[in-house]
Order: structure tokens, then sequence, then C-alpha cells
């Protein structure tokens, strides 16, 4: 039997072990997941027509248009904006104002054409009633999606 | 602590605690769950999915909560000989394990009609589905050795190294630009959500804790007397075998 | 009461039903199984403690010292 310390010290070095796997394993799928560009970005550095990228930024009020299953609409991070549209049905979340990711690529028209749209939600809660009682008193905090 | 390692001390113990824990589960879920789904409001963006919080945020705690219990229990049984820690910790897992895969599944759930998706390699949902994986690697190591002292030391092993993914998933939506929100109720300045919907959610975690306990304990009672079976059946193959050589 | 009393609209959740119902239903059902199945291998363990010590009644001292 090995003494306590000896033990402890194996453990501990598991523990780093695993921890370092870990983190490299999330680390490559944030990479492949996450970095997704804003408008502004995409105005700046002008994407190749036809290769997939994502775009995140807020549903800018009043941009929100539909034909037929076509949606269009643009997103915004305040400087530029971005026209998208989608020819799917959108989550149930997707709003003017809400913060949005889109997968998709940009059409030679500088149209982005998304693949797929997913909404982002804060982590406020609270009844109908209290939120319009704050938007009144103007203590509401707007949501940004990916603030 | 010591006091507890006789597993007799033990049983006398759990039995005291069992109808209390019983009697808390039993009433808080049944509370929480006339509350959260028929008199907690919707939410002003997601609606009444809101109410799939009520089982989903618990589960994802408790999932956690379980998991550092074992951890500790197995540190406690690796470091001190612990006669009774590592039943606790091998009796945590499946129950672990069950929280956490209804955590995953009620997410999904709640992600399909909000964010559009029922999954997203995102960091935080990666992270909940290792510790999944680690669970159950965790139980089916139990079952890979037939030396139950050598399972209990391999397994131990696996569970303190697997903690660091505790930290990983409380910090992934800060760390990691994440489809998934951050925290709502454990958070510097706060819980961020409304009392109305924020009450039968504590009831809720309450009761999953108090539900914890009880299969706990039920579970336990079952590794001691399974344990104390077993070293019978080897006393008495022992006897077998002296007896059969005298003659 | 936030429910207009009505229990179709109460069951169709906002138009969410069957995520929030399926949410439920496989948490308790889950719940519920594994506390059945835990009380189960408590008694099944207990009754088979007991039935080993009692074939070798005189010798459960000395097993017990052993442990």
């Amino acid at each position: 039997m090995r003494p306590k310390r000896q033990r402890l010290l194996i453990v501990i070095t598991g523990l780093v072990f695993i921890g370092a796997a870990i983190g490299f394993a999330l680390f490559a799928l944030n990479e492949e997941l996450d970095v997704f560009r804003s408008p502004s970005q995409v105005a700046e550095s002008g994407f190749p027509e036809g290769k997939r990228f994502r775009v995140g930024g807020l549903v800018e009020d009043g941009s929100v248009s539909s034909e037929g299953i076509v949606t269009t609409f643009r997103v915004t991070d305040g400087a530029h904006s971005l026209t998208i549209s989608y020819d799917k049905i959108l989550p149930d979340l997707f709003r003017e104002g809400q913060g949005v990711i889109a997968l998709g690529t940009l059409n030679a028209g500088g149209t982005f054409e998304a693949q797929e749209v997913l909404a982002k939600h804060d982590e406020n809660y609270m009844p109908p009633e209290v939120a319009d009682a704050l938007k009144k008193s103007g203590h509401f905090k707007p949501e940004g999606g990916d603030s | 602590m010591h006091r507890f390692a006789n597993p007799t001390r033990f049983l006398r113990l759990a039995a005291a605690v069992l109808p209390f824990s019983a009697a808390v589960a039993a009433l808080c879920l049944g509370a929480g769950l006339v509350w959260g789904l028929f008199f907690a409001p919707p939410d002003y963006q997601q609606g009444d999915t809101v109410r799939i919080m009520f089982i989903h945020v618990p589960a994802a705690m408790m999932s956690m909560g379980v998991y550092a219990g074992m951890a500790i229990a197995s540190a406690i049984a690796l470091i001190w000989r612990h006669a009774v820690a590592d039943l606790i910790a091998k009796a945590s897992a499946p129950i672990g394990a069950t929280f956490c895969f209804i955590c995953l599944l009620t997410g999904s759930l709640w992600g399909k009609p909000m964010w559009g998706t029922w999954w997203v390699w995102d960091a935080r949902l990666t992270s909940m589905l290792i510790m999944l994986f680690i669970y159950l690697g965790y139980m089916a190591l139990w079952q890979a050795f037939d030396d139950q002292t050598k399972a209990a030391r391999a397994a131990a092993i696996l569970a303190l190294v697997g903690a660091i993914n505790l930290p990983i998933i409380k910090f992934s939506v800060e760390w990691w630009n994440t489809l998934h929100q951050p925290a709502s109720l454990i958070t510097m300045s706060g819980p961020k959500i409304h009392a109305s919907l924020l009450w039968p959610l504590l009831l809720m975690i309450v009761g999953f804790g108090a539900y914890y306990l009880t299969v706990l304990i039920y579970r336990v009672r079952a590794e001691i007397h399974m344990r104390r079976t077993r070293m019978l059946r080897l006393a008495q193959a022992d006897r077998h075998a002296a007896m059969q050589a005298a003659e | 009461m936030s429910w207009g009393g009505s229990m179709s609209e109460f069951l169709s959740m906002g138009g969410y039903g069957f995520f929030v119902w399926t949410s439920w239903g496989v948490g308790a059902v889950l719940m519920i199984g594994l506390l059945i199945q835990s009380i189960a291998a408590a008694r099944s363990a207990a009754r088979e403690v007991q039935a080993i010590e009692q074939l070798s009644p005189r010798r459960r001292r000395r097993k017990a010292d052993a442990e």
C-alpha cells in the first residue's frame, strides 16, 4: 500500500490531465461553433461568396418582412447591418430586438442566405405584466441577446 | 465522521432520517408541481415553456451537487479507507446520472421551440454531456472488477479526476460564447428570476435534494446488505473447502 | 391562477404542450422508476442477507468480527 501523500499526488496529477483534456476539447468545439462574425466584420472584410460562416447580432426594429415562406430581416451590431433571408421556420423567440445567430452564405447580391437561424435569450425571467411595468417606469434593461 | 464508518450505525442513522427526507421530498415536489404548472405565470419572452425550467434547473443543479458529493465521498474512501463512504459514492452515481439525463433531455425539449434547435455543441451543453459520460463510466468501472476493493479504488480515482468538469460546467457560460444563457440563479448580483417564478423553482430544488437523500438511503442500504452477503458467502465457501480438505 | 379555467387551454400550454408535458412526464417517470427500483433492491438485499445469516447462526459473531 502506498503512503497517503503519494496517492493524493497521483489523484491530483490525473485531475490536471483530465482538466486539460476537457479544456482543449471544449476550446476546439468552441472554435468550430462559436466564432460568429458581426455585421461590421462582414462589411469590412467582405466575405467571399459561397463560403459558409456565422453572423450574429440583434434583429433590427422594423426590418422583418416575409414573402411566402422566405423571411427577410436585417441583423445589426449598431454600426453596420446585414440583410438575411431564411426559408425555414424561425424559432419562436425570434423577434425584433432579439439576439440571433445565423449560419449560411453570402450571395452575389450581398444578402446572407441562412441555412439555420438560432435565437438567444438572456438570464432574466419575469411575468409579462412585470416586464410592461418595468418598461413604463424606464427601469427595463433591454435584452441584448449576446451582450 | 469515523463514527459513521460503522455500517450498522450508519443504517440506524439512515433509518431515522428516511421518514423526514421522504416527507420533504413528497411535499416539495407535490407543491412545486402544482405551483409550477398551475399558478406560476408564463415568462414575458418564453411564454409557457418557462415551466420546463422547474424540472430542468433542479435536475442540472442536483446532477452537479450529487457529483460533488460523490467526489467528496470518493476522496474520503480513498484517503481514510472509510467503510461506508465508497458505498455512498457508488449509490449516488445512478441518481446523479438520472438527474443529468433529465437535465439534457428537458434542455433539448426547451431549446427546440426557443432557440430553434434540439442540440448545439456549445460549451455548456458539451460539458454537461461529458458529465453524463463520466457518470456512466464510473458505474461501468464498478462492474468491471470482481474484486470490490479494487473497483472502489479505481472508481474513486475516476470520480475525483472527473470533478474538474464541475467548475467547467458552471463557468462555461462565462468563459465561452455559448448559445446557452448565463446563470439566472447563482449570480453575484442575486437571482435574475422574478419572485413569482423563483419560489416554485426553489421548492422544486429542495424537493430534488430531499428526493436524492431518500433514494440514496435505500441504495446505500442495499449496498451494505449486498456487501455483507458477499462476505458471508465467501466465509461459507472457505468453511466448506476446509471441511472437504479435512476429510 | 393564470388559466382561463379551460382544461384544453391548460393542456395546450400556449402551444408548447408537447415540450412542457414531455419534460415533466419523462422527469416524473424516471424519478419514480428509480425510487421504486431502489426500494426493491434494498428489500431484496435485506432478505438475502437474512437468509444467509440464518444458514450460519453460530458463526455470526466471528464473521462480524472479521468484517
